[in-house]
């Protein structure tokens, strides 16, 4: 059990598939350590959406255990994964991330009122909620002058980072990040992630990055092939329709 | 941040379509408002054609037709009823006032009747309300006429012009009284009872229309008696058509009733003009039931507009809904989300609903008034417009939770992931 402590993530021999006998994820083995940053390739049709679907708990799989904190989540009712996701997982995902009608410190607030222990992990700093969005938003070096723009104004850039620091916010003990950096441009690209770093570091966060794009590998702590842990993976089976894999993607 | 201002914020950002959709529920919940308003100060008014009359008296028919003729003008007494049973039966001690009235003539379809001044001084109508005059004065001399306001305005009479009034109730009357031209004195205020359609004459001035006549023919021309002649005759009437009769106790209502329809003498009838009048409601209320109806269709065209417009945002907001799911919302929390929005809507709309219905109130109540006599009350919401607004909020949570039930299976469906 002290080991689990230490895991952030830990899979063990699970299995999903959306039409039963077409199994689109069947990992053996999969663990992620507190504090680490991940690094997770995957192409389309390596079953990566799943497994965020798995990790975010609004999937269970068919087998096997999905461990996250030590806990086994896919035992939890609907209602105890919704729970435990707010509380405990920041999300960021690709683009058009952020609720177009809320300002920015709105946006980056939002999670706090659906998560508890996010909320009750703010009220130790003493600092208020908008004082904690605006501590965020700086250090992911947004300025303030932007904090009262409609967040459709801001560039997609600006927008990550909002999205970034809406994740962050409250110390959530998992960051994932889903193709966060796809629609930015290569410097921007690096940027955002050295703040993502920082924040995580700071703050003790535990990263998953998934990404098909390589060239970033080099910057994590560790590098895992989806489609390579993945021996459902479409990637590896060419045998499966095209229009499955896309169903998958 | 709650789900309310989450809600608001979601529907301010999409303004227009919002203001739309609150402005349709609004005009349908005005409209039933309206014809609920309408519908009840119609059914005061006309229940209300005869107030503080105990009883109408008249010869021995059904209580319906007795009403017809003697309130509405509408159909003919079976027979007339002689000057002697009328003074015999008001002489009883229980009655405080009479109004007799003689019909039977007409002038280019406005019915005739001959009455006295009492008609003025006790005749009552809608809430405790005398017959006034806009201008001129009651029935002076013999050949005077009072017009009611609707005659007035569509014969386009003024005081002091000159009529000829008709043998009749035809529209084409074959017999004029041409000889006997009467003067217009006075024109009455609208009321907004039949009291607005007919012409009013004194007894005397019917019976000199008729002194030379024999067996209900006109007089052949050498027995014909001029309008100077008959003024200088004896003009006691011989008949009337009915009366109306105020008792000094409405506890003796009945006792009188009774009396009049034991009359040894000649075959009577009296009715109770209220109960009548509410009778005769039941028959003609048909109509504003079913334009009551037709409001609430329009009530519930505005709710099911309200569900397309939810219906068609909702995979507009599927990204929405993935994302607030992302920041941890629960699948109810989405659909709470969906459903205040229906309520959002309800209350906008039906609070928009009643301030359109008090200002177009306020704007037409003179000219309705004036027009057509009939007073629109303007009075603070009642229970049933309270209860309306209640049906409309519990019917729009109903209808809401059909978009509400598909953003929460979408929301189950889509999970996190962001369907463009």
């Amino acid at each position: 059990m002290t080991d689990s402590r230490s895991h952030i993530i830990e899979l063990s021999a699970i299995e999903f598939s959306w039409k039963a006998g077409l199994p689109v994820l069947d990992i053996p083995e999969l663990t992620v350590s507190r504090g680490e940053k991940v690094f997770v390739r995957g192409p389309s049709g390596s079953g990566k959406t799943t497994l965020l679907g798995l990790l975010g708990g609004v999937i269970t799989p068919q087998r096997g255990q999905v461990k996250v904190l030590g806990s086994d989540i896919s035992r939890f009712s609907p209602v105890q994964r919704d729970r435990f996701r707010a509380d405990h997982i920041g999300f960021i995902f690709q683009m058009f991330n952020l609720i177009p009608y809320l300002s920015v410190i709105e946006n980056v607030t939002l999670p706090l009122s659906f998560a508890k222990e996010r909320k009750s992990n703010l009220a130790g700093s003493a600092r208020s909620e908008q004082d904690e969005a605006r501590r965020l938003l700086k250090h992911l070096e947004l300025d303030d002058s932007l904090l009262h723009r409609p967040v459709t104004e801001l560039s997609i850039g600006q927008q990550q980072r909002v999205a970034a620091a809406r994740a962050l916010i409250g110390k959530p003990d998992l960051i994932i990040a889903d193709e966060p950096t796809s629609a930015l441009d290569t410097d921007t690209r690096e940027a955002f992630i050295n703040l993502l770093f920082a924040e995580c570091q700071a703050a003790g966060n535990t990263l998953l990055f998934v990404s098909h794009d390589q060239g970033l590998e080099t910057l994590f702590d560790r590098s895992i092939a989806l489609n390579e842990i993945n021996r459902a993976s479409q990637c590896r089976t060419t045998a499966t329709p095209v229009s499955k894999a896309m169903e998958v993607a | 941040m709650s789900i309310l201002s989450l809600a608001l914020k979601s529907l301010k950002n999409r303004k227009t379509t919002a203001l739309l959709t609150i402005f349709s529920i609004a005009v349908s919940v005005a409209l039933l408002l309206g014809v609920e308003r309408i519908r009840v100060e119609a059914k005061n008014s006309f229940t209300n054609t005869v107030s503080g009359t105990d009883l109408i008296v008249g010869a021995r028919s059904s209580s319906l037709n007795l009403l017809l003729y003697s309130v509405f003008h509408i159909g003919n007494a079976t027979n007339n009823v002689t000057w002697k049973t009328y003074q015999d039966l008001t002489s009883d001690p229980a009655v405080a006032w009479s109004v007799p009235i003689a019909l039977g003539d007409s002038h280019h379809g406005y019915r005739v009747v001959g009455t006295t001044h009492g008609m003025f001084s006790h005749f009552r109508y809608g809430d405790n309300e005398s017959l006034n005059l806009t201008e001129g004065k009651p029935l002076n001399a013999l050949y005077d006429a009072v017009l009611g306001s609707e005659v007035a305005a569509s014969l386009g009479y003024e005081i002091g012009e000159k009529i000829a009034l008709s043998h009749g109730v035809e529209r084409k009357s074959l017999q004029s009284h041409d000889d006997k031209p009467f003067t217009v004195t006075g024109i009455l205020k609208p009321t907004g009872t039949p009291m607005d359609r007919v012409i009013m004459i004194s007894l005397q001035g019917i019976e000199a229309l008729h002194i030379d006549w024999a067996n209900g023919a006109p007089p052949i021309s050498a027995f014909s008696v001029s309008a100077e002649q008959a003024e200088a005759m004896n003009l006691s009437p011989t008949s009337v058509t009915a009366y109306f009769v105020g008792l000094k106790s409405r506890i003796a209502a009945f006792r009188y009733q009774r009396k009049v329809n034991e009359y040894r003498q000649e075959a009577m009838t009296a009715i109770l003009p209220g109960v009548a009048l509410q009778e005769l409601w039941q028959l003609v209320g048909t109509a504003e039931k079913a334009l009551l109806v037709v409001s609430v269709m329009v009530v519930l065209a505005g709710l099911m507009g309200m569900l397309t417009t939810i219906l068609t945002s909702l995979n507009e907001r599927r990204r929405e809904m993935a994302i607030l799911r992302s920041a941890g919302a629960r699948p109810v929390h989405i659909f709470t989300l969906m459903i205040t929005e229906s309520v959002v809507y309800a209350i906008a709309g039906t609070l928009l609903g009643f301030l359109i219905l008090y200002g177009l109130l306020f704007a037409v109540q003179p000219v309705v008034q004036q027009m057509l006599g009939l007073h629109l009350a303007i009075s603070a919401p009642g229970t049933f417009e309270a209860s309306l607004a209640g049906m409309i909020i519990v019917c729009a949570i109903v209808l809401g939770m059909i978009p509400a039930w598909r953003a929460y299976k979408n929301s189950l469906a889509d999970g996190l992931t962001i369907r463009v």
